[in-house]
């Protein structure tokens, strides 16, 4: 069977417009999609049933075992933590938010350990974005910022800048100026226009720079600004003031780097400054396909996009205090709730050892590195594969994701809805 | 079976002519009926104050850039926090509060049903995700034309019967309410960092005036028979001297339908200014209201601002970029492919501010100076002009000449000169209010007949009891009773069931959200218009076939079905 229009869950660019071919439950053809999408929806590292590990190795266990064992460890535990969410879709991410309040849990999301800093410059100086239909059809002027779409976004260029024909941009080739910023020769930065090499932790400056000559103000500029040269910063502002639609994207190069949230609040001051100019917009290029629509259900929910504790009774948010790493590496959470992530493959070593030591339950529908810190695997539906539900795009956009086989997994959203009602005597949220 | 028999309670219900009468209510099954069996459960009102249920016409609750609005504001969900309880969910925020925070605030104050104000149809989903999380109010969406492309191509040529498909298709899509006009053609021209400064300027690039699109949208909407109005928020927000762009669109409105208005301009506040500059903004209330006097075909809200902190949150998007120039603090923009843009900011209304004061008492007067209360409704244009749970302030001025005084006394200088407020007499009585705050609102909406807004035989139970003996109370000087009272409503009963008591609520929502299917004939079906499609296909960057909202979003989803026009 052809299944038209599917959405890739994989990255936050959610192309909708995938062709599956499946066949006997399986799915057997991808098409339209990048490498990443082949991968997401042919490789199927699923186990049979949840596992529980014992002294000697796992045994397998049912789901009715694996949710009351998992409620009796959220039930005793003093300092809970909820976290992942970002692979799965918003119903399931708004049944942990209530379980989180329920218990008095930390609840977090991926945004932790990427674009968290991004989250804490905008709560600063705002946002000033669009869809990414708006870049489609109207920049001529794109700008990459420490971020490597080629390889991390495969299709962003192609489906909504660089390449992507756009109503007043209909030779898209010919007619955007791509702008590519990174410390290293990226594969992006060889299809760039311009490409501007910043030493190692030089973003703020530079971005300080371009402030400073978009104002008017080129004469207070060295002759090099953190291994960039003058002439071509002035080149790079002339250029922005000089474009009908400017679009900025940033990814963890800018939001990971020395400075942080530092250099966002600037990225998008210099956002601002330009629309004096002309109209220009920044965005970060979001990681995981749902990491946004985490986001926003924990937002409209708690008032607060991620790293939520409710432990005091109300919602209350301090990164850096609140935020899951922080609560692991201070040793402070004694037990924990993985859905939908891999923080044993990217947390930093000594959050990701807690884990180990604190009874740990993974609901996710593949086996990964956090399994092997796990007490409890729970297997599930992968959404957008063998699961509906929304999933919001990098740009706020929401969309379905469509269910295209059947695997008999259950959803996370009522495995998690069952321990719900086990820690809230029978009744559901 | 449920039963419910309301006993004792001091009725006001304009749309049936009811003023005050001790009555008794009975409901059966969510509905108002004739009588109960004695087996019903029995609330005695004690001759308190009941009305229906409050209705919201103008209300930014849920989407995306209300969201985006708590996403931004830490400090916002710090000032206003409340803990679970009984079936209370935890809450944050003050002037964007969560949904629940919404819900349950607004149920407090007895209201039962909001029209979100702004509803961009690409991202009606999420608006959809968070009625969900609103439980204790029905909802509904206006849908946001102002800059939507197959419109305009549809107004340049004209073609009224093509403009009301495309609307058709797209509130389907949306499942959404009715049209919305935010700032007409200058979201469009937002686009590329312009915004148009009248009602005869063209759209760059589309060749249509605003004054083209407000007009043809009318008559697409009456064409479609669809309950509500077209919605307009005018041209030139927010800028001295704007009142002209304002009276000039009053000025282009037909008289098309003998039910209900043929406009509805919103928050018309902030489009009532004089003078020229922010030195010499002055209060043009006076020649709004004597235009909206002689048009029954204009319903306006009042847009009322309240001093203190706030966050503006509007599809206007350049509006919002210029109030950035002015406060300096964060802005956020979003501007929304093929169709409209959007913008938010936080302020502070400011006593200390001579503009700020002038646009406070701009509010009241347009209130005061409309002689028929069915074409002004009470609203702030929530929370651009201030959170909702100002109303009550808002009703206590407007019943209250001595409250304004008092509230004058403090103003900044100089203020006096440039409005008339401190002239007018006229004091609201409880009935006006009932009706800026209900039937006005169901009538203007085109939900009577839905069963809103009135407490006759068939209609929703959706009811509020306040305690405020109105025999004993004289709102003119006991004003802080008259605020206490609305605050906070003894009962709040929704669809039959009680879900507020003194602030509290007490049960699980079950809300309804109410949507409008606008039939066409075959031959004018969008998805079957291979332009349109192609189009559609080009350059929005969702395919077709995943736009539209599935039916999965609306739990309890009240569609209403229009005749097919010829």
């Amino acid at each position: 069977m052809i299944i038209h229009d599917v959405i890739c869950p994989f990255c936050g660019c959610l192309c909708d417009d995938l062709e599956l071919e499946t066949e006997g439950g399986k799915i057997i053809k991808v098409q339209n999609g990048c490498a990443l999408a082949e991968s997401t929806f042919m490789t199927d590292t699923r186990l049979p049933a949840p596992i529980r590990r014992t002294e000697t190795g796992w045994e397998e266990i049912s789901y009715n075992e694996a949710i009351k064992e998992t409620a009796e460890i959220l039930q005793g535990a003093d300092r809970p933590l909820l976290y992942g969410w970002s692979s799965t879709h918003g119903e399931a991410q708004s049944v942990g938010v209530h379980i989180a309040e329920l218990i008095g849990a930390v609840i977090d999301n991926t945004s932790t350990v990427c674009h968290g800093p991004s989250i804490l410059a905008i709560q600063e100086v705002g946002h000033p974005g669009c869809t990414l239909g708006q870049v489609k059809n109207r920049a001529d002027v794109i700008i990459y910022w420490g971020c490597n779409p080629i390889e991390a976004h495969p299709r962003h260029m192609s489906r909504y800048t660089t390449y992507a024909t756009g109503f007043f941009v209909p030779d898209a080739q010919r007619e955007r100026t791509v702008i590519v910023v990174d410390t290293r020769r990226t594969d992006t930065a060889g299809i760039a226009d311009e490409f501007v090499q910043i030493e190692h932790g030089g973003d703020y400056a530079v971005l300080s720079a371009l402030r400073a000559i978009v104002r008017g103000k080129a004469s207070v500029i060295p002759a090099k600004v953190a291994g960039v040269s003058k002439e071509q910063l002035i080149r790079i502002a002339e250029i922005c003031k000089r474009a009908k639609f400017g679009a900025i994207f940033f990814g963890l190069g800018l939001t990971m780097s020395r400075g942080k949230y530092k250099n966002i609040r600037n990225a998008i001051e210099l956002t601002d400054e330009l629309n004096r100019h002309t109209k220009f917009v920044i965005s970060p290029l979001r990681g995981h396909g749902n990491v946004y629509g985490s986001n926003e259900v924990f937002t409209w929910m708690t008032g607060y996009p991620f790293a939520v504790d409710f432990a005091r009774g109300i919602a209350f948010y301090n990164p850096g205090e609140t935020t899951a790493v922080d609560i692991l590496r201070r040793g402070e959470c004694d037990a924990a709730l993985i859905v939908a992530s891999d923080p044993g493959a990217n947390f930093p070593r000594a959050a990701a050892a807690h884990l180990a030591k604190i009874p740990t339950v993974v609901i996710d529908p593949h086996m990964n590195a956090t399994t092997a810190l796990a007490r409890i695997h729970i297997p599930c539906t992968a959404a957008g594969i063998d699961a509906a539900g929304t999933a919001y795009r990098m740009d706020g956009v929401p969309i379905r994701l469509k269910k295209v086989i059947d695997r008999g997994y259950p959803d996370d959203a009522e495995i998690l809805k069952k321990i719900y009602d086990r820690l809230n005597g029978g009744k559901g949220p | 079976m449920t039963e419910l028999w309301v006993k004792n309670a001091c009725v006001i219900d304009p749309l049936r002519g009811i003023n005050g009468e001790i009555m008794d209510i009975a409901i059966r099954d969510g509905r108002i009926v004739e009588s109960v069996s004695d087996r019903a459960d029995v609330i005695d009102a004690q001759r308190c104050l009941t009305l229906p249920g409050g209705i919201d016409s103008h209300t930014h609750v849920s989407g995306t850039k209300v969201n985006f609005g708590r996403y931004m504001s830490p400090e916002d969900m710090r000032a206003g926090r409340t803990k679970r309880k009984g079936k209370m969910h935890v809450t944050s925020g003050y002037y964007v509060p969560t949904t629940f925070g919404n819900s349950y605030r607004y149920s407090a104050m007895g209201y039962t049903t909001l029209l979100e104000g702004a509803m961009a149809p690409l991202e009606a989903r999420h608006t959809h995700e968070e009625f969900t999380a609103t439980p204790h109010q029905d909802m509904m969406a206006n849908t946001l034309f102002d800059g939507n492309w197959a419109v305009m191509d549809a107004v340049r040529e004209k073609d009224v019967r093509k403009t009301a498909a495309v609307v058709a298709w797209t509130l389907k899509a949306a499942r959404g309410y009715g049209i919305k006009l935010t700032n007409p053609g200058g979201t469009e021209a937002w686009g590329f960092g312009e915004d148009l400064t009248g009602i005869h300027e063209m759209v760059p690039h589309f060749a249509v005036s605003p004054a083209e699109i407000i007009t043809t949208m009318i008559r697409a909407n009456e064409l479609l028979k669809l309950p509500h109005s077209v919605h307009l928020h005018c041209n030139n927000l927010g800028k001295p001297g704007n009142y002209q762009t304002t009276l000039e669109t009053f000025d282009i409105v037909p008289d098309l339908n003998p039910d209900r208005q043929t406009l509805y301009a919103t928050h018309v506040q902030f489009h009532a200014y004089g003078g020229g500059t922010w030195k010499n903004i002055s209060s043009k209330a006076e020649e709004i209201t004597r235009s909206i006097n002689s048009k029954p075909q204009i319903v306006m809200d009042m847009g009322q601002i309240m001093f203190g902190r706030t966050m503006t949150m509007t599809a206007d998007g350049p509006m919002e970029f210029n109030l950035h120039c002015l406060h300096h603090n964060k802005w956020s923009n979003h501007d929304v492919e093929l169709e409209t843009g959007s913008g938010i900011i936080p302020v502070t209304y400011s006593k200390k501010s001579a503009v700020n004061c002038i646009m406070w008492a701009i509010g009241l007067e347009l209130a005061l100076l409309t002689k028929n209360p069915y074409q002004c409704l009470l609203e702030t244009d929530n929370p651009n002009g201030a959170p909702f749970v100002k109303y009550p302030e808002i009703i206590g001025l407007l019943m209250s000449k001595r409250y304004r005084d008092e509230e004058c006394a403090t103003l900044a200088n100089g203020v006096e000169q440039r409005t008339s407020l401190c002239a007018l007499e006229r004091e609201l009585d409880w009935h006006d209010i009932a009706v800026m705050t209900r039937a006005g609102q169901a009538k203007a909406l085109g939900i009577v007949n839905q069963g809103k807004g009135h407490l006759g035989i068939g209609a929703e139970a959706d009811i509020a009891i306040y305690p405020i003996r109105t025999d004993s109370v004289d709102p003119a000087r006991e004003y802080r009773k008259v605020v206490e009272g609305f605050q906070k409503t003894r009962y709040t009963i929704k669809r039959g069931r009680v879900v507020s008591r003194d602030g509290d609520i007490i049960v699980d929502g079950a809300n309804a959200t109410f949507w409008v299917d606008a039939m066409v004939p075959e031959d004018l079906k969008m998805e079957n218009d291979p332009e349109f499609i192609k189009r559609f296909e080009q350059f929005y960057t969702v395919r077709m076939s995943n736009y539209p909202v599935q039916d999965v979003y609306l739990p309890r989803g009240r569609r209403i079905e229009t005749e097919v026009f010829t």
